[in-house]
């Protein structure tokens, strides 16, 4: 997604149950069957190259990479000289210590933290704006709706690099933070793989850690490392992410209050409900489906972050903005194990999967 | 004086709010102003001064190498290529579909939507390796046929396309079936020409994405300098080129504002239609 920006994957339409059409051949009037004979051959006719496209270059593909998961491929050598291996793609990511299980848990963990961080940040700045934009008699509305909204349809790479600019040593971050903070901010952001939770803690004294944590570990990582919060760097890739997609999803948020009956709150207001009541007791509750897609819509967008890694920091610092999908580029394009990426983009899959099939569940119970 | 203190309450709220926009709009839109600015200083006043939205000293340097000792004209050629012909396959196939789907019976139909909406929640990051690997074993690595074809179609376009088909009134199709007009004259003669704000919206989404789309290019002709496209190029001048932090920012920054300025024109002239297509994939149909 590109960034999760990018297209993130749209959520279950209902399918319209319309049956308003005899099936074909169900009754003996033979004029119309005809027609629904012709129309069945169009059908298909329309449909095919299209679903031609979606099968070669979709379904195809994937079932194709569920096999190469199961084998060791370079990705350079032709696929007829892999071999297969069984589990081992996945035994080595989730089981064996080693690099690729050490790895894949830094990328988890960098990757959780970056979900905890933009979900709900995103969320709330975007319902922040939009109920802001929605005010009554507000003028340059559109202005404002378009400024909010600009960075999310423009190039990952090209916003990536303008806040690789931002973030620099002497640049409008640290500039901002200097003027905010006593002394001078000459933190080099990009190049910084401290952990946030860790620099707190710092701050108050604690430089190493507890042996309770740094004797245990969970998929080679010490308990320590996995409570490292987000490193410096991948904390200005956040920012990054929090910029570019707060703006689609507050367009979300403003179709939903629009959708907001203005009587309720009319009615609430004549009798005397204060404006802070009406916004937590009448607005918010129904703005709930609204909500529910928009941080759906977010875990599925965070958990798929990569154009903005690739051109800010490369995975690095010392590999604290590893994350799953730019896992799968480097050990499938850089380290000519393909095989391996195949399965962590398939953990991947299924990982976001889980929450597309939870966000479902709830929507179809809600209706 | 009770209605004139809450007239004034009520005042205050509101220059507060318009205070908060404004604040609000500058973080959104101060980035690329500042950027805009930043391409026409030299790199010693950027590093001197990088905070400032306008240069003292007006250099076209960055621009100059840009544009005249770069690849980048070769980038922009590659994905207007790509992006014209990537948007004209999708706007016909997605719209296609999408009347099939709406308006013609056949069986398997709902088994067919079905299919595609389950395609429309696979996330793009998953396509990575199965697309190379088709894209090899197909002999299409390295070309403009593997840019163009993966985005030949998209589940999402046809979903737009088949909403909007049924919304449309059956009347004329029904005229025009009367009038001896077979399903492709239909389609094309009277259904097309009606569906201008929904291929509006599709040619939109189908230009922005293709145009901003990194991962695909990534893979497929990251070999082949002469095949690469904009973002992709502009990739290289980052951390992928120089290295370290010997960045060009000028450069970087006059790359980065020419790769967005033609979706910046789109967007501005067409704002509605992208605020259709957030709705149209955002909320459940």
């Amino acid at each position: 997604m590109s960034a999760e920006t990018r297209t993130a994957s749209a959520p279950a339409p209902q399918v319209p149950a319309r049956s308003r059409f005899p099936r074909p051949g169900r009754g003996p009037r033979r004029g119309r069957s005809r027609v629904a004979g012709r129309q069945g051959l169009a059908g298909w006719l329309f449909v095919t190259p299209a679903l031609l496209g979606l099968g070669v270059f979709l379904v195809l593909p994937i079932l194709l990479a569920l096999w190469v998961s199961f084998r060791d491929w370079s990705g350079l050598a032709p696929l007829s000289t892999s071999r297969p291996v069984g589990w081992e793609n996945y035994r080595d990511l989730l089981l064996e210590s080693g690099v690729a299980r050490t790895d894949f848990a830094k990328s988890l963990r960098n990757n959780l933290y970056y979900v905890l961080g933009v979900v709900p940040v995103q969320t709330f700045l975007a319902l922040f704006l939009a109920v802001l934009v929605n005010q009554k008699l507000l003028k340059g509305r559109t202005f404002f709706r378009t400024a909010f909204y600009f960075p999310s349809v423009t190039s990952s790479i090209a916003v990536a690099f303008i806040f690789v600019f931002l973030f620099s040593p002497t640049g409008l971050v640290n500039a901002l933070l200097s003027a905010l903070l006593p002394g001078t901010v000459s933190l080099v952001w990009l190049d910084e793989p401290t952990g946030v939770i860790h620099v707190l803690l710092r701050l108050v004294g604690m430089d190493s850690p507890p042996a309770l944590l740094a004797e245990h570990d969970l998929m080679g990582l010490s308990w320590w490392e996995w409570l490292s919060g987000p490193s410096v760097a991948l904390t200005a890739i956040m920012v990054l992410a929090t910029w570019t997609t707060t703006g689609t999803f507050m367009l979300m948020f403003l179709a939903g209050l629009q959708g907001i009956p203005e009587e309720i709150d009319e009615a609430a207001a004549i009798d005397g409900v204060s404006p802070r009541q009406r916004f937590f007791r009448i607005t918010l509750p129904m703005l709930k489906p609204t909500t529910f897609l928009v941080v759906t819509l977010g875990l599925i967008g965070t958990w798929q972050v990569f154009d903005q890694v690739y051109a800010m920091t490369s995975g690095g610092p010392q590999k604290t903005t590893f994350t799953p999908a730019y896992l799968v580029y480097r050990e499938g394009f850089q380290n000519a194990a393909m095989g391996r990426a195949a399965a962590i983009a398939f953990i991947l899959f299924a990982l976001i999967m889980a929450f597309t099939g939870i966000q479902r569940l709830v929507l179809r119970r809600e209706d | 004086m009770a209605v004139s203190s809450t007239a004034r309450l009520r005042s205050a709220r509101r220059l507060g709010g318009y205070l908060l926009l404004v604040l609000a709009a500058l973080a959104f839109v101060y980035p690329f102003l500042l950027s805009l600015a930043s391409s026409f200083k030299s790199r010693a006043e950027l590093a001197a001064s990088p905070v400032l939205p306008w240069p003292d000293e007006v250099t076209v340097r960055a621009w100059e190498l840009v544009f005249l000792r770069s690849e980048f004209p070769t980038w922009m050629v590659n994905s207007t290529i790509v992006t014209v012909a990537a948007t004209l396959l999708r706007l016909f196939l997605d719209s296609l579909a999408g009347y099939s789907l709406a308006r013609l019976r056949w069986r398997g139909r709902g088994l067919v939507f079905a299919g595609v909406l389950a395609i429309l929640s696979v996330p793009p990051i998953v396509l990575t390796v199965p697309r190379f690997l088709l894209l090899k074993e197909l002999g299409l690595l390295n070309s403009y046929s593997g840019l163009v074809l993966p985005l030949a179609v998209d589940a999402v376009g046809i979903f737009i396309a088949k909403q909007f088909f049924e919304a449309l009134p059956r009347e004329l199709e029904e005229a025009a079936r009367i009038d001896g007009a077979n399903i492709w004259q239909t389609y094309w003669h009277v259904v097309l020409p009606l569906a201008r704000p929904a291929l509006v919206t599709l040619t939109i989404l189908s230009f922005q994405g293709t145009w901003n789309e990194f991962l695909l290019p990534l893979i497929v002709v990251r070999a082949s300098p002469e095949h690469w496209t904009l973002p992709l190029g502009l990739s290289t001048l980052g951390r992928g080129g120089a290295g370290g932090q010997t960045f060009d920012y000028p450069v970087m920054l006059t790359a980065s504002i020419v790769t967005i300025v033609p979706v910046a024109i789109v967007f501005i002239i067409f704002q509605r239609f992208f605020v259709r297509g957030v709705a149209a994939s955002g909320i459940k149909g």
